[in-house]
């Protein structure tokens, strides 16, 4: 558009019910959903404000106003801009007004009933803080000309401000745009009266704006969109140099004034200005010669197809856009010297825009994502390239990454990776279960800047103090990156950074990876950075020190005698319906998606909510929507293709009670101890409560009781579809592939564990509970997973291999911190005791240690190690 | 009732704080939590057949522990605040309906301005060159006017303008009885909550044909730089300057660190005095927030120095020593200047319009 437009603010009509027959059938329809989809395509489309008018007599004007307001408050993507309540009645504009949390604008108040009920409403509004459409329009009708215009505008101004104290710049006149070329003689300069009206308003009263509705002044020439097209183009091109502000514009009915006809034009500006008498009748017999003008076909989603190479890069890699990926950085690299400086400019131009958005809380994780995805197909394009040339990219650093050993957790690590290189950092990832000498001798081959280790579960914990050690051992001078759902700022003050001086950072988020990295490579800002760092470790560690324990430590002795008391005379421990173990190899995807708990895959993705309460999220519903749909078609593929497919099994037997361990028998004669699984208790002062461990939901001997186990995966293929994805360079989807596996391991797991009370253990065949209510876990009988609060240590889940002979038939396996693979995948214990309920052993002491110690056949050292979480005192 | 003029009143504040940084008080909640109170503490006396729990319900503590709100005042202002809050921040109708308390509410609002006035009136004779004032605290309500409570029904609203309207028109009044010098809007996680409560002041300051001045103060909730309803804090300044307010402000939800760059912003788009009370720190995985006033005082005297802030004082977990590090550290400090902005026409959706 012409420079003039730049500065005016274009006011979006399509949701006004007089204005648009469509958008009256689908709010008299109660279409709500489509009518909020017109408002989104008018903001998408660039309207600045959009108008909403009800003013319909078969409508309940009122109530679809505040309906519709309502509704779209929920709507971000249109509720960002400024709303303009529109109705010729009073009592709609000020029930639009109470549902507005942004500063609105009326649509309209004038003079029209006299000063009373003027004065009257523009004391409600100022109230309100909107600003105000003042239409010329007195006691006498509306201004024509262009000194009844600037007479009325005025008057109405001078009450306003002077008498009222309304902020004039919150004062929008418009001075009444009419058709021309109408046939009748006295319409031939209502464009220029408004022109020169506008002009004498903006100049006589200050800050004050001009708008009106453009559409009126074609009104001759319905039917014929690209003549009216042209007029409104030539109108405002002259109206907007005579100082008019804002009107009210269908911006997809505009012609760009140069692009119209010379011919055209010239007809059309005859018109406007009024030249003279015959300029009417030459449009009207000019006009059907235009008529069947090709409109351009506005495929409004491939617009940006035709900006300059650069600009349609930056888009791609904005929206996460593949198609056109490679077409556009081969058109690039031909304009280019070098292959290397496609990446270095545009690509990285655009990347910075993605990183700016982000930073600034405007594009959130999945999108960031996507965009890595656009941006590594453009690199991998570029390779062969770059190869052939044998350059090499400047980037901003390099990072080895690496999930530590014994753990094969990886999304958030992979996500982190992708925030990183995002940024223009050289991630080099070494994958999952990584010993401490391949991620150190990796760092000194590759020439690293950073380290980063990751990690979810607890044994984790100590192989990063591992690594810590062996780099300071080895002299290094690399700064180290934690991160982890496990990891914690205290935990990395604590144990971490003291053993190792160059440099120990918490990374608690993604988000934060970025700035920790660029402080830590930075020259100027590294050593302040670090010490500041350093500083604050010393806090934590000052206040982890002063902090009292929360509650007091008894003996083991004190806490056995705490135990619940369970009534076993008066009890009788169901019998399973089917004792021994059973393979599941046939539940089907379709079956396990409707035992899904959605709202940590949100999580997974740094997304806050509830589902399904997030699809809607005034910030985030959006894109939450977007992943659940793109997390339901990769179900459907898989449940289609099976290409990912889940693995379970489960096993019930007869088990006693024996002090805190449970033994487990190979048939009911309970002769022979199959194993025995140990478990820990509270070891803290208890007023009200006992202090549980999970031992004691289980019958002693002399009462046939039972115990089960269960081990799942979302499947075996997790790994190789995940790889698939990487070779692709399609980091969302490695990401998601692991999400949705997970995501099926939690809902196989609810899934057996209700096949489990209904028919293999059977005590509640009759059962029928909702996900909701699954997911809150409004059953009877309780699925504890070694490594998690009521059974903290991990080594355990041997046990459970053993019981079920797991890897043979189901082929997942262990590793050397007792990490399950595929890491989609759940292993626990079931229990049926009506009074079970799941509770942290938290802080034990020595005395339990040793006790176990001497249980599960390990020394004091390795069950310190194994249980250092949660051992309440410092082991020698 | 206070001596000065309420006109004269504002006319000191605007002085004072064209020459210094006002010191506000810290946080109510955290402080009373510290004392550990159970149901029958809450209930006293008067209240002790109550038929529904009250444990929690703070400002009730004005009637049935006055020494305790007392106390707290006291401390805080004698750490060098110049402005206390009234223990009123959920005392609408609309949430002490969630202990059925509405028909206290009158009463809450006006014994606890007339606590906060006359341990003011106390610190003033003390040393009449430091005047104290009362801020009548109007807080977010438990109910919002921009969201749905219902997922499925995103167009329902359990509460309106009009009923938010009326509580907050009553409960303003019966802050001025009990003695307030201004009043202070705080905590707006929506901000069509707190243009409910700013159409309600102006409404009370009619009937009572006195006008006070106006404090206002917004809540970023999270990193995302936006308040609860979606609101970016320009266009949260956008939307709520029209009534004028003394002061507009962020408080609460998030730390010094994190709330910086918002109080940057907010220093460069306002053209009144600004007000800003953070928490000290984010919770930590206890509940407890944990940034010691020393720390967080080093904070608050940079945006001090940088000339970010004229009020400032302390949300959730600040304590009196937090107050008094921040009186200490500002003494002296020149507060920041009113910029001059240009007439513009400024609308907002949940971002900022400003037209040319």
């Amino acid at each position: 558009m012409s420079q003039a437009t730049a500065v005016f603010t274009n006011v979006g009509e399509r949701t006004n019910v007089t204005g648009s027959a469509r958008f009256k059938r689908l709010i008299l329809e109660e279409d709500y959903e489509t009518a909020l989809s017109v408002a989104r395509e008018q903001v998408e489309s660039g309207a600045q404000v959009i108008d909403i008018n009800m003013d319909e007599a078969m409508l309940d004007s009122k109530a679809a106003m505040v309906k519709f307001l309502n509704l779209i408050a929920s709507e971000p993507d249109i509720s960002r801009v400024p709303i303009m309540v529109d109705s010729s009645k009073w009592e709609v504009i000020e029930a639009g007004l109470k549902c507005i949390q942004g500063k609105a604008i009326v649509n309209s108040i004038s003079l029209k009933e006299g000063e009373e009920p003027f004065i009257r409403q523009a004391k409600i509004i100022k109230r309100f803080g909107a600003a105000a459409v003042v239409m010329a329009f007195d006691e006498t009708g509306q201004a024509e000309t262009e000194d009844r215009k600037f007479e009325i505008c005025q008057r109405s101004y001078r009450i306003l401000v002077d008498q009222l104290g309304f902020p004039p710049e919150d004062i929008i006149f418009d001075p009444n745009i009419f058709a021309v070329a109408t046939g009748i003689e006295e319409h031939d300069n209502y464009a220029v009266e408004f022109i020169e009206g506008t002009r004498r308003i903006k100049q006589g009263l200050p800050h004050c704006k001009v708008s009106g509705g453009v559409s009126n002044v074609s009104f001759s020439f319905r039917g014929n969109n690209p003549v009216r097209e042209a007029i409104h183009s030539v109108f405002l091109y002259h109206a907007i140099k005579a100082g008019m502000d804002m009107g009210i514009v269908n911006a997809g009915q505009l012609a760009v004034y140069d692009d119209i006809p010379q011919e055209l034009r010239k007809a059309v500006e005859d018109v406007v200005l009024n030249t003279d008498p015959g300029a009417g009748e030459r449009l009207v017999e000019l006009a059907p010669k235009y008529s069947g003008m090709a409109q351009a076909e506005k495929v409004e989603d491939l617009e940006w197809r035709t900006w300059p190479v650069e600009k349609r890069l930056e888009h791609a890699l904005v929206k996460g856009i593949t198609n056109y990926i490679d077409e556009d950085t081969e058109e690039c690299r031909a304009s280019m010297d070098k292959p290397i400086q496609v990446i270095e400019g545009p690509l990285m131009d655009g990347m910075n825009v993605v990183g700016d958005l982000f930073g600034a809380g405007k594009m959130f994780l999945p999108q960031v994502v996507k965009s890595a995805r656009v941006m590594k197909r453009a690199v991998a394009y570029l390779d062969p390239f770059i190869d052939a040339e044998k350059e090499e990219g400047a980037t901003n650093g390099k990072i080895i990454m690496a999930t530590v050993k014994g753990d094969v957790h990886d999304i958030g690590k992979n996500i982190v990776g992708v925030v990183l290189q995002c940024n223009n950092y050289e991630v080099v990832d070494l994958g999952v279960m990584v010993p401490a000498e391949k991620i150190l001798q990796t760092a000194i081959d590759e020439n690293a800047d950073v380290i980063g280790l990751s990690g979810l579960i607890t044994p984790s914990l100590d192989e990063m103090v591992h690594v810590a050690k062996e780099m300071k051992r080895r002299n290094f001078e690399l700064p180290l990156l934690i991160g982890g759902a496990t990891t914690s700022k205290a935990h990395t003050a604590v144990k971490i950074e003291p053993q190792y001086d160059k440099g120990v950072v918490y990374v608690n988020n993604a988000s934060r990876a970025v700035g920790v990295v660029s402080n830590l490579l930075s020259k100027t800002q590294k050593s302040e950075f670090l010490s500041k760092t350093a500083a604050e470790y010393v806090k934590v560690r000052e206040q982890q020190a002063r902090k009292k324990p929360r509650s007091k430590p008894v003996t083991l002795q004190r806490a056995r005698d705490n135990a619940i008391q369970i009534d076993w005379k008066n009890y009788t421990p169901p019998v399973p319906k089917k004792l021994g173990v059973t393979e599941f190899r046939d539940v089907s995807i379709k079956t396990l998606r409707k035992y899904i708990d959605w709202t940590p895959y949100f999580m997974t993705w740094s997304l806050a909510g509830k589902y399904p309460r997030i699809l809607d999220d005034e910030i985030v519903g959006e894109e939450a929507k977007s992943l659940f749909k793109d997390a339901n078609e990769m179900l459907d593929e898989y449940e289609k293709s099976g290409a990912l497919k889940p693995l379970g099994v489960i096993g019930l037997f007869p088990a006693n009670r024996v002090g805190d361990d449970i033994e487990i028998y190979t048939d009911e004669t309970r002769s022979e101890v199959l194993t025995t699984s140990c478990h820990l208790r509270q070891q803290t002062e208890k007023t009200d409560f006992p202090n549980y461990c999970l031992a004691d939901y289980i019958a002693p001997k002399g009462i046939a009781d039972y115990y089960g186990g269960f081990a799942v995966t979302g499947g075996l293929e997790e790994d190789d579809l995940a790889d698939a994805f990487d070779a692709k360079q399609d980091d969302y989807n490695k990401i998601m592939v692991k999400a949705v596996a997970d995501r099926l391991a939690e809902a196989f797991a609810e899934y057996l564990h209700e096949q489990v009370r209904k028919e293999f253990w059977g005590y509640v065949p009759d059962e029928s509970l909702s996900n909701e209510e699954l997911i809150r876990e409004n059953y009877q009988g309780i699925r504890p997973a070694p490594g998690y609060p009521a059974c903290p240590e991990h080594t355990e889940k041997k046990k459970i291999w053993q019981l079920l002979d797991t890897e043979q038939r189901i082929g997942m396996q262990l590793t050397s911190s007792y990490a399950m693979w595929p890491g989609a995948a759940v292993s626990g214990w079931y229990f049926s005791h009506p009074d079970c309920k799941y509770y942290a052993v938290a802080s034990i002491q020595k005395d339990q240690v040793e006790d176990y110690a001497t249980r599960t056949n390990m020394t004091l050292e390795e069950a310190e190690r194994w249980l250092s979480p949660n051992l309440g005192y410092e082991p020698a | 009732m206070p001596n000065n003029l309420p006109s004269n009143k504002s006319a000191a504040l605007t002085e004072a704080m064209k020459n210094r940084i006002l010191i506000l008080d810290g946080a109510m909640g955290t402080m009373i939590q510290q004392y550990k109170f159970e149901e029958e503490d809450y209930r006293g006396e008067r209240f002790k057949d109550w038929h529904v729990l009250i444990k929690g319900n703070n400002d009730l503590l004005s009637l049935t522990k006055p020494e305790v709100i007392r106390d707290i005042h006291s401390q805080f202002l004698a750490s060098g605040a110049d402005i206390i809050e009234t223990n009123t921040f959920n005392a609408t109708t609309i949430s002490m309906d969630d202990y059925e308390m509405a028909s206290l509410s009158r009463e809450i609002n006006i014994e606890s301005a007339k606590l906060a006035r006359a341990v003011c009136d106390e610190f003033t004779a003390q040393n009449p060159d430091k005047p104290r004032y009362v801020a009548g605290v109007l807080g977010p309500t438990s109910k919002t006017c921009s969201i749905s409570p219902d997922v499925n029904d995103p167009g329902y609203r359990n509460i309106t303008f009009d009923k938010l309207v009326e509580a907050y028109v009553e409960s303003t009044l019966a802050l001025m009885e009990g003695g307030a010098d201004l009043i202070l809007i705080e905590t707006i996680f929506d901000t069509l909550n707190a243009k409910a409560a700013s159409f309600a002041v102006e409404e009370a300051f009619e009937q009572a044909g006195v006008t006070l001045p106006v404090m206002i103060s917004g809540t970023i909730t999270d990193a995302s730089g936006r308040t609860l309803s979606g609101q970016t804090t320009e266009a949260f300044y956008n939307s709520i300057r029209h009534i004028k307010p003394i002061s507009i402000g962020l408080n609460c939800a998030l730390g010094p660190d994190l709330l910086r760059q918002y109080v940057v912003e907010l220093s460069r788009v306002c053209e009144t005095f600004t007000s800003v009370h953070p928490n000290a720190g984010l919770p930590n995985e206890f509940g407890e927030y944990d940034l010691e006033a020393d720390e967080m005082a080093k904070e608050i005297i940079d945006w001090g120095k940088e000339g970010y802030i004229n009020i400032v004082g302390g949300c959730c977990g600040t304590t009196p020593a937090h107050i008094k590090a921040f009186a200490d550290g500002l003494t002296g400090v020149k507060p920041r200047a009113l910029p001059e902005l240009d007439v513009r026409m400024r609308l907002a959706g949940l971002e900022a319009c400003n037209l040319n």
